[in-house]
């Protein structure tokens, strides 16, 4: 079991909060985010209140700090009950994540909490490698994966960045009204 | 032979499109390219289409459809377009912010400048949220990193968001 597999939310040992999620065109939702201490208390709190909001929320496979109005570079994911997924991790939070490896790429629909009535075309890659620290120990941690779980994370990154997934659709018919509320 | 350009729009309801296309069937036009959706609820369709008609004769067929006002037809002779290679380099110009008037007009303008062509382009408005997703053919020798530059910076004054990446074509 890696450590990322491995990772619970329990480590933090602090409570998470439920935290409302900001929407498009909130203006924090395009502005690139700071990298934290990963061991700083309030990002550890931080780490468990986005954990806390994914898992109240429908259908919601992660969540970073700029969509709770924290600018700050800090995002956490669970794709492991969903259809999708190949590989995964289970539920994590990184910290300061980057893309080191990314190849295979495809197109696909995704959606996303701050823009609940929208989804889009988007190409990713399929094979990822992703570098970052988990909060509280601060350890630094590699994650290898693919299929929905590489979206996943290419997804919550681009949030660290300031962008959405309407700044990568595919093409001009590549934008969709949302047909199905979880 | 003539090429004719119609649109039909109006009130949407189960129909429309079997109805006109049978009328343009009966008058032996052939449908050549056509796009027909829903524009904030109102049926909208526009095709070109060739046969051995007129466009008043093709109006005249359609007037069933618009006597009770609920579509409105417009058939126009145009001469056909041939076909020509893509011009430059397909680019992808995303912009989403709150809705406000004249954002269109804003980055279009900034592309004409640019010479880029706009070949495709549709809009979503939901809720505040502004969607613009465009495909824009850029001329060859286009300095990408500065028109996306300036269409950033007049995005930053609609304070919308605006990026124009190149399009990745799809591996087959």
């Amino acid at each position: 079991m890696s450590r990322v597999a491995d990772w619970s939310v329990a480590e933090l040992g602090v409570e998470g909060r439920v935290l409302p999620v900001l929407t498009a065109p909130h203006p924090m939702l395009g502005v690139p985010c700071e990298q934290v201490d990963p061991t700083d208390p309030k990002v550890v709190q931080l780490a468990a209140d986005l954990v806390a909001t994914m898992r109240v929320s429908p259908g919601c496979v992660g969540l970073a700090a700029s969509q709770v109005g924290q600018s700050l570079d800090v995002f956490c994911v669970d794709v492991s009950r969903h259809p999708k997924a190949r590989t995964h991790h289970g539920t994590f939070v990184l910290c300061n994540a980057a893309v080191v490896e990314a190849t295979r790429r495809e197109k696909a629909r995704e959606g996303c909490m701050s823009v609940p009535d929208l989804t889009g075309d988007v190409k990713r890659a399929t094979r990822l490698a992703v570098t970052g620290t988990l909060p509280g120990t601060g350890e630094s941690v590699t994650i290898r994966t693919d299929a929905f779980e590489a979206r996943a994370l290419q997804h919550e990154i681009d949030h660290c960045a300031g962008m959405i997934f309407l700044d990568r659709v595919a093409g001009a018919h590549a934008v969709f009204p949302r047909r199905t509320y979880l | 032979m003539t090429t004719i350009a119609l649109t039909v729009i109006g009130h949407d309801r189960p129909g429309i499109i079997a109805a006109v296309t049978a009328e343009l069937a009966d008058l032996g036009l052939n449908l050549e390219d056509s796009t027909m959706t829903l524009l904030r609820g109102h049926f909208a369709m526009m095709l070109i289409c060739t046969g051995p008609v007129t466009p008043p004769e093709v109006e005249k067929a359609l007037e069933p459809l618009t006597a009770d006002g609920s579509l409105l037809v417009s058939a126009r002779e145009v001469t056909p377009e041939p076909e020509r290679p893509a011009r430059g380099a397909p680019y992808v110009l995303s912009v989403h912010g709150g809705d406000r008037p004249g954002i269109v007009s804003a980055v279009t303008r900034e592309l004409a400048a640019a010479g880029g062509n706009v070949t495709d382009l549709t809009t979503r408005l939901t809720g505040d949220l502004y969607v613009l997703a465009a495909e824009v053919d850029l001329p060859e020798g286009t300095n990408v990193g500065a028109l996306g530059d300036r269409l950033a910076a007049v995005g930053a004054d609609l304070g919308v968001e605006v990026v124009l990446r190149p399009q990745e074509t799809d591996v087959l």
